[in-house]
């Protein structure tokens, strides 16, 4: 018979020998599907390196999606840390893309730097609120979060609907359903391709690093997440706790939305997310929910995701060829945990052990 | 005419039906599956892609109960063997999937199902029943494949609560470690069950792609995967209330669609939040009602690692 048994925390450079070769395992089992593409693997490995790094105008291509990516990770992660099930990212990210798109609705004239502060903050409360309702009763009634922000994310998404197909939509458009594109003094700043949100993305960096190893609610947060008892025995005030959190992170994830409606699309549409916003709660996940590894994994996604898109055009293969491969990956890495944290011995190995 | 759109209510329901059973099943082992949409859409367009190569029903509906299958197996080997997170393993069976679909369904996009498969899933009279006043009418004028989703409540049923392999299931959704001590091989029940649940899934995915619709577009499941997920807390885990669930939820998934005729002052958009808002509602009421929260399985959601016993 065999046994699993919990194993010794591996060393850095262990733990980073078992990842790289289940990613390099993915990507051989990935290459099965893109056979089926018609394309060449290697070729195609090659073109997603060559659509991210190729130029400086790629390069910024590839930051642009890693920044949105990374800031809904750290929304999620706050959550997560007090075992918080916030799925809601989506959602939260629609609702601030909305707050966002309000501002610019209502207040058109604003100078460019009012425009960015307020459409940033509006975009924050309307995130916050998304994930405040669900806390609320959490904290309240203990109300089940997971299906809860599950089933706000498409409440967001009908009210958005019904936004661009109805209330805000644009009557210039010629019958197009689109809400109009957002005028020159609400587009985040940019040069080279390179836009604004790398700075709020620094800021937030060094802020939500701060805030989780250094702060007192970082701390009460990461003590709620272990164990609930401990947390009231202590002192903490439980219910102030869940809500604090739930507005940080429903805020950075509402925050996301006034990124990419001011500076990646334009305007609001129901298309803003891209499913970024469970790709995040994966990337949370995978990074063992801290700030240095939400950075490394987001870029490597952001290059996942501009190399699908780049070879999308090169290669005219089909987007979802990348879907697959992020989800073989991720599949691969999940089990790479399992190897990380147990070992295999049989029973003839355990007797001399003991 | 409301006799006509309790009928279509039906229809709506019964891909909503297979999938709640289906996480039914993987629920009351312990495992939540956010997979569901993933799966539906691999079952889907598998069943698609079987029955237009061979023009045959039941190779079509095999095909599609193993797609189901084979994302479930996945699931099982990350959650059961390795023990991986549930939620996150699921979210991402959700994204390959639907991946999957797009990607082996592109060159079938827009083709229409063969003749013979839409004869065969053609609504039907069902001797006797069909005369039923009402009844008859909204629930036994309908597809083959419809008939056979009120065959399969009775039969989950059954298997969950009249037989010794639905007792060890559900023995090991409350209480993993006794059901062990009791010499159930957990792991084998797991597998089982979730295989099951992947299966069932698959031919919910199906029966969109080769009944309630025509031609298959992109994105033929639409989300309707969480849905599903969330009519398990509306049913309280019960196959029975199940089906009352999918038809309510069929309903409002087809309200919008219906009411459009009558000018209505809201934007008809917003009719698509109505089966979230109304979860919503169900998850408000069971928490603030303790006792109906009791239903959910105890050791719902949490992996069982024999070594910590």
């Amino acid at each position: 018979m065999y046994h699993i048994i919990k194993r010794d925390e591996p060393s850095p450079r262990q733990k980073l020998i078992i990842r790289i070769l289940f990613v390099l395992a993915a990507l051989a089992v990935s290459s099965i599907f893109v056979v089926f593409a018609d394309a060449n693997p290697l070729q195609l490995y090659i073109g997603i390196i060559d659509g991210c790094f190729g130029s400086l105008y790629r390069f910024a291509a590839t930051i642009e999606k890693m920044v949105p990516l990374m800031i809904l990770s750290f929304g999620v992660m706050v959550a997560f840390k007090m075992r918080f099930w916030n799925i809601g990212a989506e959602g939260q990210f629609l609702m601030g893309a909305a707050g966002a798109a309000a501002v610019v609705r209502f207040f058109p004239n604003l100078p460019l730097p009012a425009m960015l502060l307020f459409t940033a903050l509006a975009a924050f409360a309307a995130g916050a609120i998304w994930l405040l309702i669900p806390a609320f009763f959490k904290a309240q009634f203990g109300t089940n979060e997971t299906l809860f922000t599950l089933m706000l994310n498409y409440i967001a998404l009908a009210f958005v609907t019904a936004l661009q197909y109805d209330f805000w939509k644009d009557p210039a458009a010629n019958g197009m359903p689109k809400i109009a594109n957002f005028p020159e003094n609400a587009q985040l700043p940019a040069s080279h391709g390179f836009n604004l949100s790398i700075l709020f993305a620094i800021l937030i960096i060094v802020a939500m690093y701060y805030f989780m190893n250094r702060s007192k609610i970082g701390f009460e947060i990461t003590v709620l997440g272990e164990s609930e008892n401990t947390a009231r025995y202590i002192g903490i005030n439980v219910k102030k706790t869940i809500l604090t959190a739930a507005v940080i992170s429903g805020g950075l994830c509402g925050l996301v939305g006034m990124i990419q409606a001011t500076g990646v699309s334009g305007t609001l549409t129901t298309e803003i997310t891209g499913g970024l916003g469970f790709t995040a709660i994966i990337v949370a996940w995978l990074s063992g929910l801290k700030v240095p590894y939400i950075v490394i994994n987001s870029f490597a996604f952001g290059v996942l995701l501009q190399g699908a898109s780049y070879i999308q055009t090169a290669f005219q293969i089909p987007g979802s060829v990348a879907e697959m491969i992020q989800g073989t990956i991720l599949f691969f890495i999940l089990a790479s945990e399992f190897l990380i944290q147990y070992r295999v011995v049989s029973d003839r190995h355990k007797e001399e052990v003991a | 005419m409301f006799l006509y759109f309790l009928s279509a209510a039906v229809r709506a329901g019964t891909c909503l039906l297979f999938a709640t059973l289906g996480e039914i099943i993987s629920e009351k082992v312990g495992h939540t599956n956010l997979g569901v949409e993933g799966m539906m859409q691999m079952g889907a367009v598998i069943g698609f892609i079987a029955g237009f190569i061979s023009g045959n029903p039941y190779v079509a509906l095999l095909c599609a109960a193993l797609a189901g299958m084979a994302g479930a197996l996945i699931y099982a080997l990350l959650t059961v063997t390795f023990k991986a997170n549930q939620i996150v393993t699921g979210l991402t069976l959700s994204i390959f999937g639907t991946g999957f679909a797009t990607f082996f369904g592109k060159n079938y996009i827009g083709k229409k199902i063969p003749d013979a498969i839409t004869t065969f899933f053609a609504p039907f009279e069902f001797p006797g029943l069909s005369k039923i006043p009402w009844i008859g009418e909204v629930f036994f004028n309908q597809s083959g494949y419809v008939y056979f989703s009120y065959v399969l409540v009775i039969v989950v049923f059954i298997y969950l609560y009249k037989t010794k392999w639905g007792l060890h299931t559900r023995m090991i959704g409350e209480n993993p470690a006794a059901a062990d001590a009791s010499g159930i091989s957990v792991d084998r029940y797991k597998y089982f069950n979730i295989a099951l649940s992947g299966a069932l899934s698959g031919l919910g995915g199906a029966f969109l792609s080769l009944v309630y619709i025509s031609i298959l577009p992109v994105n033929v499941v639409g989300g309707r995967g969480w849905i599903a997920v969330a009519l398990v807390i509306f049913a309280m885990w019960n196959p029975l209330l199940a089906m009352v669930g999918a038809y309510f939820f069929g309903a409002l998934d087809i309200a919008g669609y219906w009411l459009q005729q009558y000018n209505l002052p809201v934007s008809i958009y917003l009719f698509d939040a109505l089966p979230y808002l109304a979860t919503v509602f169900v998850l408000l009421f069971t928490s603030m009602r303790k006792t109906a929260n009791s239903k959910e399985p105890a050791w719902l959601g949490r992996n069982y690692f024999k070594e910590d016993r």
